[in-house]
């Protein structure tokens, strides 16, 4: 169910930010999709690609701090309220949503947002149980094929 | 001899070694060996350096007036701002055809010094760095990498030649290149390393990565230097390679490694006192001080050929300690030293060395992690930045969790050292790596 995340760590500078990204395109490694989370001074570089491992070894090669999580992609209906009904039943598990991000690309007609909850368990629990759709690994990028 | 304790790989006790004899002379043998070597020293320097002997003879010095160790403090002192208005060879007392090898420090402020070696230096450098090794408890038979830097460094090439006439196995592998220093750790049956402390820091927060544990592996001994390092981070890399971590003590000037060692007590570090001649002296009235003192030490090559160095003000703070050591060695032993004298800093007017802001990282991270602490001055005002290099160890996902590191570090700073540091979390391998000794203090301030 759960999908890995690569953080990277880079500095809130001029031309940081292309670093990690030219290291992937040499390695050949497309990035599925990504997020900047950034304060005054640094930024979080989170990023999805289909194979992890190789990319954290070229991160890492480069001189990167890279961190591994995992996080759960989850679908949500394309219209309007649907990203509320999913907050809603997260809501009522008592589960946190730590941060969150769009992918790029709908698949079919829906959006596909990812998520880091404070008790992924739970909430892939509750999720399920509202019939809503967690995507694993390989479903999310046998589905991004399709596209 | 008992040994201390800590892993059980440690405690093999090291078989005497012969060159280690002059470690156990009676000490009136060894004070009249001293005062010879500084009469011999002194009437080298006055004769064949013109930089001594005018300083002499505005004292109305003359050598012979130098009898005994007791009539140094006649002499005046030396300081590393003479070396470098003596750039490059203007204080050698040998000939370029005597002089066999040249060292240079990485002359992080201003010019290199330069320092020269005879070939009788060199033997005896190898002579005193097999007595280092050994007070280590390095035998023959011990693999030994060698992760000081090979190079204008005197570490590297000390270390090296030491290693091969006590007749142990030396890997020449130098510094850096962390995932092949584990590498050839385990391949290589290594079973000593010498390094700096935060290198082999950096060895065990990568072995932990890539999940080697150091503890099973045959290394039992880790000899650290060329930068002052901390109790702390000895239980700290005791215990993360279940080894024991011996302290030395070393000036590019003097000779390079191999001014002192630990021994197994690890009670303070022996001065090999029928090379270098000690003395403590007040940094402020300069006068010495009797031992046990805490003071500036001030060193006196005893028989270097190419460049005597006499009344050499090292910068750095400690005590000779008078106490007999229980491991036998009747050289005196001085106190180790936690901070380079010369990185200390005046902040808002209080006196702040890097090994108390080092301490506060220690207890925050676990570990080390590179730093650098930047001075500068805001509308008249100090500021203090420490940069931190983030580690994997440390770095999370989330934003929140890197917020919180920052001010954990500032905090602890706070409450141990009593300043407000402005802590930001840097990328890794930015903060500049110089060689030796690192550069932990930059000073922006325009005073």
């Amino acid at each position: 169910m759960r999908i890995t995340q690569l953080s990277v760590f880079v500095e809130n500078k001029p031309g940081r930010l292309a670093l990690p990204c030219r290291l992937l395109a040499q390695s050949g490694i497309n990035i599925v999709t990504l997020s900047l989370a950034d304060t005054q001074r640094f930024g979080i570089l989170r990023l999805i690609v289909r194979d992890w491992t190789k990319a954290k070894e070229a991160l890492e090669r480069g001189g990167f701090a890279v961190n591994v999580t995992e996080v759960l992609a989850v679908e949500v209906a394309d219209r309007p309220g649907g990203l509320a009904e999913l907050l809603d039943v997260i809501e009522r598990a008592g589960v946190n949503v730590e941060y969150m991000y769009a992918f790029a690309t709908k698949l079919g007609d829906k959006a596909v947002l990812v998520f880091r909850f404070d008790k992924p368990d739970e909430a892939v629990k509750a999720l399920a149980d509202s019939g809503m759709n967690v995507l694993s690994e390989v479903e999310l990028f046998s589905r991004m094929e399709g596209t | 001899m008992t040994p201390t304790t800590t892993s059980l790989k440690a405690l093999s006790t090291a078989p005497f070694h012969p060159a280690s004899s002059p470690d156990y002379v009676p000490r009136e043998h060894l004070r009249r060996l001293q005062s010879q070597r500084l009469r011999d020293t002194v009437r080298r320097a006055y004769d064949r350096v013109g930089w001594y002997r005018q300083r002499m003879d505005q004292r109305e010095l003359k050598p012979d007036r130098i009898r005994t160790v007791e009539d140094l403090a006649l002499l005046p002192l030396t300081v590393k701002s003479d070396l470098r208005e003596n750039y490059p060879f203007g204080l050698f007392a040998a000939t370029m055809g005597q002089i066999v090898r040249l060292h240079a420090s990485a002359g992080t402020t201003g010019k290199p010094i330069v320092v020269a070696y005879t070939r009788n230096d060199l033997d005896a450098w190898t002579e005193i760095m097999v007595r280092v090794l050994a007070c280590c408890g390095i035998q023959p038979g011990d693999v030994i990498q060698n992760a000081f830097g090979y190079g204008l460094f005197a570490g590297g090439l000390g270390f090296h030649y030491g290693g091969e006439a006590l007749g142990a196995t030396v890997i020449p592998i130098s510094g850096a290149h962390t995932d092949r220093q584990i590498a050839v750790m385990k391949d290589f049956g290594v079973s000593a390393i010498c390094s700096t402390p935060s290198d082999f820091l950096h060895i065990i927060d990568r072995a932990e990565e890539m999940g080697v544990d150091l503890r099973k592996l045959a290394l039992r001994v880790g000899v650290f230097g060329a930068e002052p390092w901390t109790e702390a981070l000895r239980t700290r890399i005791e215990e993360a390679a279940g080894i024991k971590a011996y302290d030395i003590y070393g000036l590019s000037e003097m000779i390079g490694p191999g001014v002192a060692a630990e021994c197994h007590v690890q009670q303070g570090l022996h001065l090999f006192e029928d090379h270098f001649y000690p003395e403590i002296i007040d940094p402020e009235t300069r006068q010495p001080l009797p031992d046990g003192q805490e003071g500036e030490l001030v060193l006196t090559t005893l028989g270097k050929e190419a460049m005597p160095l006499i009344r050499f003000r090292t910068r750095d703070i400690t005590a000779i300690l008078p106490e007999p050591c229980p491991c036998g060695r009747t050289l005196r032993r001085i106190r180790r030293i936690t901070h380079g004298g010369d990185e200390m800093f005046v902040y808002r007017g209080m006196n702040v060395f890097p090994s108390q802001i080092e301490a506060a990282l220690v207890a925050v991270e676990g570990t080390l992690p590179r730093y650098q602490i930047v001075l500068s001055r805001d509308k008249g005002v100090d500021q203090v930045e420490l940069r931190v290099e983030v580690t994997p160890a440390v770095f999370s996902d989330r934003v929140s969790a890197l917020e919180g590191l920052e001010e954990k570090i500032a905090r602890q700073i706070e409450n141990s050292v009593g300043i407000r540091a402005h802590v930001s979390l840097v990328e890794p391998h930015t903060i500049p790596r110089t060689e030796g000794r690192a550069k932990r203090v930059v000073d922006q301030r325009q005073l």
